[in-house]
């Protein structure tokens, strides 16, 4: 891609050949203070997070309080159908059945942290995102495919153009090229 | 590195694949035209999906006395077929979950394809409740929203738990479904040269990167979703069960039903699968990921839950004598003896003897046998069902009600259709999706751990892995 100064700079992005590569670099930056960067790979690595530095994923508290809004809900549904608005008498059986009503808790209390889990993800990673500056390179593609690639976004307060590729290419990338909006 | 030496598996991916191949194994089969053979198959699986939708057509039209129903035989194939699909459906669940769960990295192979099946097995399994009600257009009081009665559904009845049990069953496996395909849907996206193609998986695959800062939050969705399915998938079965076990019937009203229906569950579900995986691999040349390690593995599972069922049949009689209860004792020597024990037997064969062939390696190994056995299985986990539905009520307290119960050709019909069902969606999903799961098979070849390469050239290297064989050992 040639450079056109009248765009503005997204970032540097390198690729690397393999995934232990990949790490090391990610070491490499999480050292030097950036905040504004990620790795890419076609599947999860393992050990990534360290050497990334990553926080604990919040997705945690997310599914516990959809959980706990599926459980009240469900709770609170069945006694105010079966208890308060419109008592009936079935078999002689109690209005506040308690037993009876544990597999409908159960089930909603999964559903709504199900939805928690999957919604609270996609919400944390910022997805759906219909534009990322991303894929206008288009070696970007092997991403989801075999390439593993480091950005170092232009955003970032440390960020200067030639220091970053000069720590890319130390680290022994195969090709690093800007990416612009 | 962990104090702990483990015993390294051999590859799970045979043949010598790097991530490239492998992405164009699976991926080329959704970006190249449409196989001929694939609008045969599709066909005929239309032809019963029509006979499906006209048979519930007459049904809705005419009610539900053009079925075999009879007075004391209220519930045939109707609620066996309910049961049947829920149950294989389980096997999906058991292999996205609870394999995950175990770290069972063998499941990555057949994840995404027994998922699919999963949904369109609970998909057909839905139709039965929701058209035995009789009057279709009122189903909506089923679920607790405001009718023109002005009554709330009743919560105590094991009928509504199944509703909620089979409807979040449904909403979580399509979710979780849809969580793993969404990283290998932009793998198409990134792959798709038609405009068409980019635009659909693109849109399906939500601008996924492949970046690590979302992985590591998928990954903990992911778990946590196994988390959740875990229960969730014992308990629906659990329920089924319990629209038997919570009534008063001889031979339903019995505590080891939840436990025995979800083994049987199991047990037909991952038959379901190997009757599919071995269809489909060899259509699609996937024998490189889906081995035959994979069907001993599933053959293993089959032979230990074909156990415990037949564990259970044996169970159930020996309580009935225990009890001392006469009508329980009555019910389970007509089941062996009375008028359904053509049924009876034909279930003890297919479900107890058949799996018992597992024991054996060669048979395990075998992939004509084990497709064999595998139609066996779902066959006899027909019977089971048609066993507990039908003897008990045909055969309850009176004698004098006791009748014989048959199904009409409308039965045979609408169940058969299903298939038909059945087959369309699992097409669609051979044709446009990845039917393997690409970004977790990756992560489980050699290749992708950092550790098998070279701190210093950073080159691969393989690990050695050295299967000790078993030794026979004297005692």
């Amino acid at each position: 891609m040639s450079a056109n100064n009248e765009q503005t700079l997204y970032g540097i992005l390198a690729e690397y050949r393999n995934p232990k590569e990949l790490i090391d670099v990610a070491r490499e930056v999480s050292k030097t203070g950036y905040q504004k960067w990620d790795t890419f790979s076609p599947y999860p690595i393992h050990g990534m997070d360290k050497a990334m530095k990553l926080k604990k994923s919040k997705l945690g508290w997310i599914v516990f309080a959809h959980g706990m809004v599926g459980f009240l809900g469900a709770v609170t549904m069945m006694y105010f159908m079966a208890v308060a608005d419109y008592p009936t008498n079935i078999s002689g059986k109690p209005f506040l059945n308690g037993p009876a009503w544990v597999p409908i808790t159960f089930e909603l209390t999964v559903l709504l942290s199900s939805f928690g889990a999957v919604f609270g993800m996609f919400f944390l990673n910022g997805l759906p995102k219909l534009h990322n500056p991303l894929f206008n390179a288009p070696r970007f593609k092997k991403a989801t495919d075999d390439g593993f690639f480091v950005c170092i976004e232009a955003g970032d307060s440390l960020f200067d153009k030639e220091k970053v590729k000069k720590l890319l290419e130390e680290a022994g990338a195969t090709h690093i090229e800007e990416v612009y909006e | 590195m962990s104090k702990y030496e483990y015993v390294k598996e051999p590859a799970l991916v045979k043949g010598d694949h790097d991530f490239s191949s492998l992405t164009r194994l699976v991926t080329d089969i959704n970006l190249r035209p449409t196989p001929k053979a694939w609008y045969v198959a599709m066909i005929g699986a239309n032809t019963l999906l029509f006979v499906m939708i006209a048979a519930i057509g007459y049904l809705i039209w005419e009610g539900t006395g053009i079925w075999g129903l009879t007075n004391p035989v209220g519930w045939g194939w109707a609620i066996i077929n309910f049961v049947w699909w829920v149950g294989i459906g389980h096997a999906g669940t058991l292999i996205s979950a609870i394999l995950f769960l175990f770290r069972q990295d063998w499941r990555t192979a057949i994840n995404r394809f027994a998922e699919a099946m999963t949904i369109f097995a609970v998909m057909c399994a839905g139709v039965f409740p929701a058209i035995h009600v009789g009057r279709i257009w009122v189903i909506y009081w089923v679920f607790p929203i405001p009718n023109q009665m002005q009554m709330w559904p009743n919560f105590n009845s094991p009928l509504l738990w199944d509703v909620f049990a089979v409807s979040t069953y449904f909403t979580v496996s399509l979710l979780f479904w849809y969580v793993g395909l969404v990283p290998d849907l932009a793998t198409i996206r990134d792959r798709a040269t038609s405009k068409i193609r980019k635009i659909c998986y693109g849109i399906f695959s939500l601008g996924w990167t492949g970046s690590n800062r979302h992985w590591w939050n998928y990954e903990k969705a992911y778990m946590i979703l196994a988390g959740l399915a875990t229960p969730l998938v014992l308990s629906v079965h659990t329920i089924v069960s319990f629209d038997f076990a919570v009534s008063m019937i001889p031979g339903w009203h019995t505590t080891i039903f939840p436990p025995y229906f979800v083994a049987g569950a199991i047990f037909s579900g991952f038959a379901m699968v190997l009757t599919l995986m071995l269809v489909a691999r060899k259509i699609y040349g996937m024998k490189d990921i889906m081995t035959n390690d994979h069907m001993e593995k599933m053959n293993i599972i089959i032979l230990v839950t074909g156990s415990m069922v037949g564990f259970a049949y044996m169970m159930e009689f020996f309580i009935a004598w225990y009890s001392g209860v006469e009508y329980e004792k009555a019910i389970f020597m007509l089941r062996a003896t009375g008028p359904y024990a053509w049924a009876y037997w034909t279930m003890m064969t297919c479900n107890v003897l058949s799996p018992q062939f597992f024991w054996f390696k060669k048979l395990r190994r075998s992939v004509g046998f084990t497709f064999f056995i595998s139609i066996v299985v779902n066959i006899g986990m027909w019977f089971e069902r048609f066993v507990i539905t039908v003897t008990s009520l045909a055969n309850d307290y009176l004698p004098s009600s006791w009748d014989y119960y048959s199904p009409t050709i409308w039965d045979v019909l609408t169940y058969v259709g299903t298939f038909g069902l059945f087959f369309t969606m699992f097409l669609l999903f051979l044709r446009f999706l990845p039917m393997v799961a690409l970004a977790e098979i990756k992560a489980v070849t050699p290749q992708a751990d950092p550790h098998n390469y070279d701190e210093e050239t950073k080159e691969f290297i393989p690990p050695k892995v050295e299967v000790p064989e078993p030794q026979a050992q004297k005692v």
